[in-house]
């Protein structure tokens, strides 16, 4: 609101008008700071253990949440699974309400009401959801089956997965960077991608994010000197494409310019199958995922 | 000497005075009722939301088309800084185009440079709840007043000179969950507006404003109460809680004194249990007597909606030699043509993938499916919450005869959350979530051959878009994409001639006006207006 505002010039005709708006704005703020001092000394969830209170929240939870953190708070292909007892950003019943308050800036979470897809939640409709939350949520932290240190090995060793996948900086870049999916994903969609990549993939948030919504899928072109590519689609509209190729080169073409050009609504990633990666293997590599991504 | 020299001076002080008076009158013609009603002998202005009273969003500029479009270049840009949706369609009157933006804003531009004359903020109330974006979709104007509609449910006329407000009027008492959203539309001297909050449980109404004064002419309630027709299509007290709100802007038939509305969906949103019966008038046409507010008929699309259909899409008049037709492209799938005479359905046909209903009434109104209603598990259902289409503006070209409107392809799974009505409070008595389909969603704008319901050609857009579209003379039709650009392509044959990447989606329907006796096209994306014209 503040920076909106310096680009008028005082001494203008309207100068006035945005001066008051100005000093309104300057209210507007200075009761926002008393809300937030307000709502900063209410840590505390007036519904705790109010079974009533979850049960409306429950239907807040589906008009407003369901859609990234699915039906049953369980997670989805979109949302972390809100069931475990550990969230990544903030336990504490007042961590959770400036979560869905404010949001989670460089993450899908939006702030309360700028969803586009429920219409906003008062401050009492925010505890009820988080007095859902907790009583849907486990009671402990889920102890990690697996062994984390083998499933590290695997990641950058005979599973290969680091040749596309970046964990805290040191692995390939061609598919998604891990190092904080398991505390964003469930752990079902995780096993799932390893199994089956293509079945889901990565998804976009919604259309306000379509503009960054990377989906991974798998492209390939032929350029106008006849030169072949393949690998991911990094962005496209419809007269131009940027992807980085399998060598982890950025190409970014102009689609009338290209002799052939074909997409796949798959992944380059193979599927894991049981002879690929056993199910012990498997689980050490999600001790390994869900170890980093609690950090 | 002197007498002489100062004579001189005088003269041309006074020539002076007279040349900017005259400019001043160019700029500052007074829009009467009349000069709406012939707006299509002023092609140069777009003096109402749709381009004219028919809501065609066609105009008969040909300066840019088919053979120059390829040149387009950008001529101006005008920030808003505003984030959120900016679904403004400009009004251009005299070499001054006024729109609005998020937050309700509104502006008066130099239309030659975007320069700004004057800017408006309302300072709105900290607890609205608006249901789906900050938005505001335009202005009306008549005499030397440009009216808005807020979010916190007011109407305003703005001194289209200075943005100062001329009056101030509460519709409504925001805080049950009203707001508006949409262009007012000027007949005569009434200032006609509709309420949104199907998301809110309210009781929807479209009203008529003295636009001297803003004294209240008249208010139709689109939910009717007791002892009026169709109240017998509510279960026990529902109807209080109804919905059907009116927030796009409608059209007029001044041949028969009409003025057509549409309405959204029933409350609470997908869960008709508590509401059983049609829900009149929600998802409806509603042919209304502008003068008293009278309904003379009434034509209901989807009846007891259980997937947010709002019927709010633009009703646009066809005439095809003696037959005179609303035709809406509705966001339940189906386009539907209506004889605007008698309200009786000519016929209604897909343009998109439907699967909530796979029948028709003898009337020919496509009929629910009964197991299409929303599950506590889920229930896939197209099209999805978003509609097949929705808000955005449709055009019909009459060179071509084609009716144009942007297609969403998106399926959702619809679940029940049931809740008690609370006022103000969120009523949706449901969730959505996409569907876990393998395919992604697509849109694509489509041209709809209004005597068969046949599509002869579309163009598909990557994802689904919110834009509208606008046609001209030029044999043009202009669209936006999610993905940010903003295209021009042959009306004829859908084949992209020009495109120019906007930067951010475009989430509004473009219009066209001429300056100088140069045609501009203006669309709104990100957070700022952008105007196109040839070098």
């Amino acid at each position: 609101m503040f920076t909106a505002r310096t680009d008028f010039r005082p001494g203008r005709v309207w100068s006035r008008r945005w001066n008051l708006c100005f000093l309104c704005a300057c209210g507007v703020l200075a009761a926002c700071g008393a809300a937030a001092i307000i709502l900063r000394a209410q840590d505390k969830n007036p519904f705790v253990g109010d079974a009533k209170a979850a049960k409306l929240g429950e239907s807040q939870f589906r008009a407003n949440c369901a859609f990234c953190h699915g039906l049953g708070a369980r997670g989805g292909g979109r949302g972390p699974d809100l069931t475990r007892a550990q969230k990544r950003h903030g336990n504490a019943d007042g961590d959770l309400y400036r979560t869905i308050n404010e949001g989670v800036p460089g993450t899908a979470m939006p702030p309360n009401g700028a969803t586009q897809q429920g219409v906003g939640m008062t401050e009492e409709e925010i505890w009820q959801v988080i007095a859902y939350i907790r009583s849907v949520q486990a009671k402990a932290p889920a102890q990690i089956m697996g062994n984390a240190a083998h499933g590290k090995e695997l990641f950058y060793g005979n599973a290969a997965c680091s040749t596309c996948h970046m964990i805290q900086g040191k692995g390939g870049r061609l598919g998604p960077d891990l190092s904080t999916t398991s505390s964003a994903r469930s752990t079902d969609y995780l096993v799932e991608s390893v199994r089956n990549p293509s079945r889901r993939l990565a998804q976009g948030i919604s259309e306000a994010m379509k503009e960054f919504s990377q989906e991974y899928e798998t492209v390939t072109v032929v350029t106008a000197d006849g030169t072949k590519l393949m690998g991911v689609v990094l962005n496209e509209d419809n007269f131009t494409l940027q992807m980085m190729d399998t060598r982890e080169e950025l190409h970014l073409l102009q689609k009338d310019k290209l002799q052939s050009y074909e997409k796949i609504r798959g992944s380059l990633m193979p599927p894991y199958d049981q002879k690929m990666l056993s199910d012990k293997d498997l689980q050490d590599l999600m001790a390994y995922l869900l170890a980093v991504g609690a950090q | 000497m002197r007498s002489e020299w100062i004579k001189k001076i005088l003269f041309a002080a006074t020539t002076a005075m007279l040349v900017s008076s005259v400019a001043v009158c160019e700029a500052g013609a007074q829009v009467t009722a009349q000069r709406l009603l012939d707006s299509g002998k002023e092609p140069q202005n777009w003096l109402m939301y749709s381009g004219d009273y028919a809501g065609r969003r066609y105009s008969a500029l040909e300066q840019i088309n088919i053979s120059n479009a390829a040149k387009l270049v950008p001529k101006w840009a005008y920030q808003t800084m505003a984030g959120g949706k900016f679904e403004t369609t400009l009004l251009a009157v005299d070499g001054i185009v006024y729109g609005t933006g998020q937050d309700n804003r509104a502006f008066a531009l130099d239309a030659r440079s975007g320069r700004p004359i004057w800017q408006y903020q309302r300072a709105l109330p900290s607890d609205i709840r608006p249901c789906c974006g900050r938005v505001n979709r335009g202005l009306a104007i008549l005499g030397d007043k440009v009216f808005l509609g807020t979010l916190d449910a007011h109407v305003i006329a703005l001194d289209a000179k200075t943005g100062n407000a001329v009056w101030d009027i509460t519709t409504v008492d925001y805080r049950g969950g009203y707001s508006i959203t949409l262009a007012p539309l000027v007949i005569k001297n009434l200032v006609i507006i509709g309420v949104s909050g199907g998301e809110y449980g309210i009781r929807g109404f479209i009203d008529a404003y003295d636009a001297e004064t803003g004294e209240r002419k008249w208010r139709f309630y689109t939910v009717p109460g007791p002892g009026e027709p169709g109240h017998e299509t509510w279960e026990s007290e529902s109807w209080k809680i109804g919905g059907a709100p009116a927030w796009i802007t409608g059209t007029f038939d001044s041949a028969t004194n009409t003025t057509f509305w549409t309405t959204g969906n029933p409350s609470p949103s997908n869960r008709g249990e508590g509401r059983a019966g049609d829900n009149l008038y929600s998802n409806s046409l509603l042919a209304l007597d502008p003068d008293t507010g009278k309904l003379k008929w009434y034509y209901q699309f989807s009846k007891h909606d259980e997937h947010d259909y709002d019927a709010t899409q633009v009703p646009v008049m066809v005439d095809q030699g003696e037959k005179h037709l609303i035709m809406q492209a509705n966001r339940d799938g189906f386009f539907y043509v209506v004889d605007r005479r008698s309200g009786k359905l000519v016929y209604a046909t897909p343009f998109a993938k439907v699967t909530w209903s796979d029948s028709k009434d003898p009337n020919g109104t496509p009929i629910a499916r009964k197991d299409a209603s929303p599950t506590l598990e889920g229930n896939r259902v197209c099209p999805g919450a978003a509609g097949a289409t929705n808000w955005m503006s449709p055009t019909y070209d009459p060179q071509t005869q084609l009716f144009y409107v942007t297609a969403r392809e998106q399926c959702d799974v619809f679940s029940t959350a049931p809740q008690a009505y609370e006022a103000g409070h969120a009523y949706y008595g449901s969730a959505y979530f996409p569907n876990d389909d393998a395919a992604p969603f697509t849109g694509a704008l489509r041209a709809i051959d209004p005597n068969t319901g046949k599509i002869k050609w579309e163009w598909k857009h990557p994802s689904p878009t919110w834009s509208g579209v606008l046609s001209t003379a030029g044999g043009l039709v202009f669209t936006g994409d999610a993905e940010g650009n903003f295209i021009a392509l042959e009306a004829a044959s859908g084949k992209a001639l020009w495109h120019f990447q906007c930067g951010a989606s475009v989430y509004s329907s473009p219009m066209t006006f001429e300056m100088d006796g140069k045609q501009y096209v203006a669309v709104a994306a990100g957070s700022a207006l952008f105007t196109f014209a040839l070098p």
